[in-house]
């Protein structure tokens, strides 16, 4: 075949060079190279990392694609263009084109930033540091734009995915190495940089920002209000009359991605049967997230803290309606399970991911600044990860030693 | 007496290339390869001498460190070159066979014989290199004795020739080499067999048998030991390969070093897959060319199985400790979008877009490609699913990497041996060499703790 022996060539020619790096990492993009064993195990399996990554990529394909239609929706609704709710996951006014072209236009571009400037980088740290380009931003760079708000500015975006993937992969040694989930890092990094982009009630739905601004500016328009479910309940609102259905199908205001919990649990339920998402982080994260839901449940039925609480709100929502408003869900099932920063062993993983659940619904409801949890859970636990393992661990030192004792006593 | 032991953690790799249970003679080589490095670690020095003539069972070279410690000759013949390699290192032994066989009469050992008379029988006659010992998976060191002997009479290795099929008819030596071996330990010596296997070593006296069960590593004797008697820190166990029991058997019986084996020749690159009996040494390419292996085939040859075995050439020689020499097919070949397409015909853990989960039972032809390039450590969990040793794989191989002993040692090391890694190895996403990293994680424990 011509395209194969032509790479080939051109392989041979690039080796050893500075360029080799770069140019492997798009050869082998579109061939399995023809690297073989040679001791050790002569045969191997089937998977590489470019196939791990590319199933986490086709679980959050769907999420994507829904969260296009919903930022269309949003806008559309907002603006009072669509005055029929979609009822339900198939509701008709939401599966139009109308909605996808809005959510094209925002959304491809936050895309193409996230992964064109996070490619970049990690093609120029492969080329200094004469390593292999790892895959791994290859997931991190579709998770990025599924955690910001729709409005986000594009330069922000850029500025924020340089921070993150320099100073939370890069200089820990790339994919593999680093402490803290790239994906988060950065949007953690956008969350206190540029605090009003990510927070309030104008972000969330497309124009709400720029009508704000006309508003300002003597404009008479109508204002667009983008709030979320969160927002409305951190400020005693109530859920802005959302049912549990919309909640759980996703046809909310949020963040691109997160809002379809539908979607999430078939991309969790296909992680786990591709066994490639760890079943037992986003089960015991669901197991904290509910307890600790319990917990506030029952602060509010004996009595303990009033409607006149600023905490009421959240304290009060249904234990179970947690799992569905907010990031929690997406955070879970894609991030939380992250495996480089995520704990390692598997004991470990339930500890981790019930910490992660159960802190995640106590920053939600406790922090006055900005009513979601998941992201700084997450962090936080990942930052604890390699403690859980290190105690894990040495329950199995601990047990050997014992032996040894038992042997020499 | 016999107990049961079943893992449920582990892998059967089902490839295609199984042996027929017929045995042929293979064709007798004219030269013998005697390699050091088959003996890890041992620093050889020579006896013999390039055009000397030497007997079956003759010293070739001791070891450095403790002359008693012999390697000795498979065969009779002129021993024709010394391979040398970098810095005078010795690489190979060559030996051409003489046409009728003389052999160097060790004597038969008395039966009351004590340990000290056992073990200088076995030094004296070269069978000590049969006997291993963990820690550190090297040939045993004579002045420890052994808290106790495992011996794996279950081979569940990929395409592993059936111990049941080769040690069939060979009681009696059987018999002599475990009896002999009980002397030298006051733990026993401990036998794995199959569980639905007819194994001649299940009835013999002076050993405790287990029945083996589960996926593989179940016959691996890293897996028997674990289970049975893992190793602690300052305790040696010692672990010999069945078949190599039948030669120290006869070797006892007889007073000779009678080097024959048989071997299964198997792999997807064989035509005809089927048992030969042979001798310690011999050229492969006797066994392998009339039996459907292309001469100019593009085809890997291994002396041992396609887990842990050895590379050789098409002139390359059966190596010390195998029972079996796999062919299979080179990979060295790009496969477009191979890492994102939908897979039938490799083998997988996962079920991402790779089906090997949807025919369990099928057998598959597989290559030598690594399917990926090498990566940091990145996904955690999968090792785990193959690994049914009480050990955190991941964790020890990282600290073999950065070379913590205290921490080697807290995790287990004294316990492992190379190919106890193979199948972490096997299914690694990150294609990183287990093997490797142990091995010299156990080279550097050998250099500093001893």
């Amino acid at each position: 075949m011509g395209l194969k022996s032509n790479l080939h060539n051109l392989k041979e020619k690039y080796k050893g060079t500075k360029m080799a790096p770069a140019f492997n990492a798009i050869h082998t993009f579109l061939y399995l190279p023809n690297e073989i064993t040679h001791n050790g195990t002569h045969i191997k399996a089937a998977d590489d990392l470019k196939r791990t990554m590319n199933t986490v990529i086709m679980a959050l394909i769907p999420c994507l694609i829904f969260g296009m239609y919903n930022a269309g929706y949003q806008h559309h609704i907002a603006l009072g263009e669509i005055t029929t709710k979609a009822n339900g996951f198939l509701g008709a006014s939401f599966w139009t084109i109308d909605n996808l072209v809005v959510g094209l236009w925002k959304v491809l571009p936050l895309v193409i930033v996230s992964y064109g400037v996070g490619l970049a980088i990690e093609f120029l740290f492969a080329v200094i540091k004469k390593h292999e380009v790892e895959e791994g931003y290859l997931v991190t760079g579709m998770l990025v734009p599924l955690i910001v708000p729709i409005d986000t500015p594009l330069w922000m975006l850029a500025v924020a995915v340089v921070f993150g993937v320099v100073i939370g992969k890069e200089v820990f040694g790339g994919t593999g190495m680093n402490i803290l989930n790239p994906a988060l890092t950065i949007r953690a990094f956008l969350f206190f940089a540029y605090p009003t982009w990510m927070s309030g009630d104008k972000v969330w739905v497309h124009g709400a920002v720029e009508r704000a601004n006309q508003i300002a500016a003597g404009e008479n328009v109508d204002a667009i209000s983008g709030e979320t479910i969160l927002g409305s309940l951190a400020q005693n609102n109530g859920v802005l009359g959302y049912d549990w259905m919309d909640m759980f199908f996703g046809i909310i205001p949020g963040s691109i991605g997160e809002t379809s919990t539908f979607l999430i649990l078939i991309g969790a339920l296909f992680l786990i049967f591709a066994k490639i998402g760890s079943w037992r982080i986003m089960l015991s994260s669901v197991i904290g997230a509910l307890v600790m839901g319990l917990i506030f449940n029952g602060v509010v039925s004996s009595g303990w803290i009033t409607e006149s609480s600023k905490f009421y709100g959240l304290m009060s929502t249904e234990f179970w309606h947690h799992l569905l408003i907010g990031g929690f869900a997406f955070g879970t099932v894609f991030m939380a399970t992250d495996p480089v920063t995520a704990s390692q062993t598997n004991k470990g993983k339930w500890i981790y991911g019930f910490l992660v659940g159960f802190i995640s619904i106590m920053i939600r409801v406790f922090n006055p600044a900005y009513p979601e949890g998941v992201m700084l859970a997450i962090l936080l636990m990942n930052v604890f990860a390699p403690t859980i393992d290190h105690y894990v661990v040495q329950g199995n030192v601990k047990k050997r030693m014992k032996r040894l004792k038992a042997k020499t006593a | 007496m016999s107990k049961d032991i079943r893992i449920k953690k582990g892998l059967d790799i089902k490839l295609v290339g199984e042996a027929e249970k017929t045995i042929e003679n293979a064709i007798i080589s004219n030269t013998y390869t005697i390699r050091p490095e088959d003996f890890h670690s041992i620093i050889p020095k020579l006896v013999a001498k390039e055009g000397e003539q030497v007997k079956a069972g003759e010293t070739l070279f001791y070891n450095k460190e403790n002359e008693a410690v012999k390697f000795v000759s498979p065969v009779s013949g002129t021993i024709t070159e010394i391979q040398r390699g970098p810095k005078r290192r010795i690489d190979g032994i060559k030996i051409t066979a003489d046409k009728t066989q003389s052999y160097v009469e060790h004597g038969k050992l008395d039966a009351n014989a004590n340990a000290e008379t056992i073990k200088a029988h076995l030094l004296a006659s070269g069978c000590w290199a049969f006997i291993k010992q963990r820690p550190y998976d090297v040939v045993a060191n004579v002045e420890h004795t052994p808290k106790a002997i495992f011996i794996s009479g279950y081979a569940s290795a990929p395409l592993a020739a059936d111990l049941d099929f080769t040690l069939k008819g060979k009681e009696a030596e059987l018999q002599a080499a475990v009896t002999v071996l009980s002397k030298l330990t006051d733990g026993g010596v401990h036998v794995s067999v199959g569980v639905t296997a007819n194994s001649p070593l299940a009835d013999l006296n002076d050993i405790t048998t287990y029945k083996v069960s589960g996926p593989h590593p179940s016959g691996n004797v890293g897996t028997l030991i674990n289970k049975v008697n893992p190793v602690n820190k300052g305790e040696t166990v010692w672990t010999v390969n069945a078949q190599d029991l039948i030669i120290i058997g006869e070797l006892l019986l007889t007073g000779r070093f009678n080097a024959e084996r048989i071997v299964a020749l198997v792999g997807s690159s064989v035509k005809k897959p089927r048992y030969f009996k042979t001798i310690i040494g011999s050229e492969v390419s006797t066994m392998i060319y009339d039996n459907g292996v292309e001469q100019d085939g593009n085809d890997r040859i291994i002396s041992g199985n396609v887990l842990s075995g050895k590379e050789l050439n098409p002139d390359g020689n059966l190596d010390y400790y195998s029972n079996i020499i796999s062919i299979i097919p080179e990979g060295d070949d790009y496969e477009f979008f191979g890492w994102n397409k939908p897979i039938f015909n490799k083998i997988s853990t996962s079920r991402a877009l790779t089906f090997s989960w949807m025919s369990p039972k099928k057998k598959y032809d597989l290559n030598t490609n690594t399917n990926g390039e090498h990566r940091a450590f990145v996904t955690t969990g999968t090792y785990e699913e193959v690994f049914p040793l009480d050990i955190y794989p991941m964790q020890i191989l990282k600290a073999c990497m950065y070379k913590d002993l205290d921490e080697m040692e807290a995790l287990g090391m004294y316990e492992v041996a190379p190919e106890d890694f193979a199948l972490t190895e096997f299914v690694c996403v990150s294609k990183q060499p287990h093997q490797k990293i142990i091995r010299e994680g156990l080279d550097l424990m050998l250099k500093e703790i001893g």
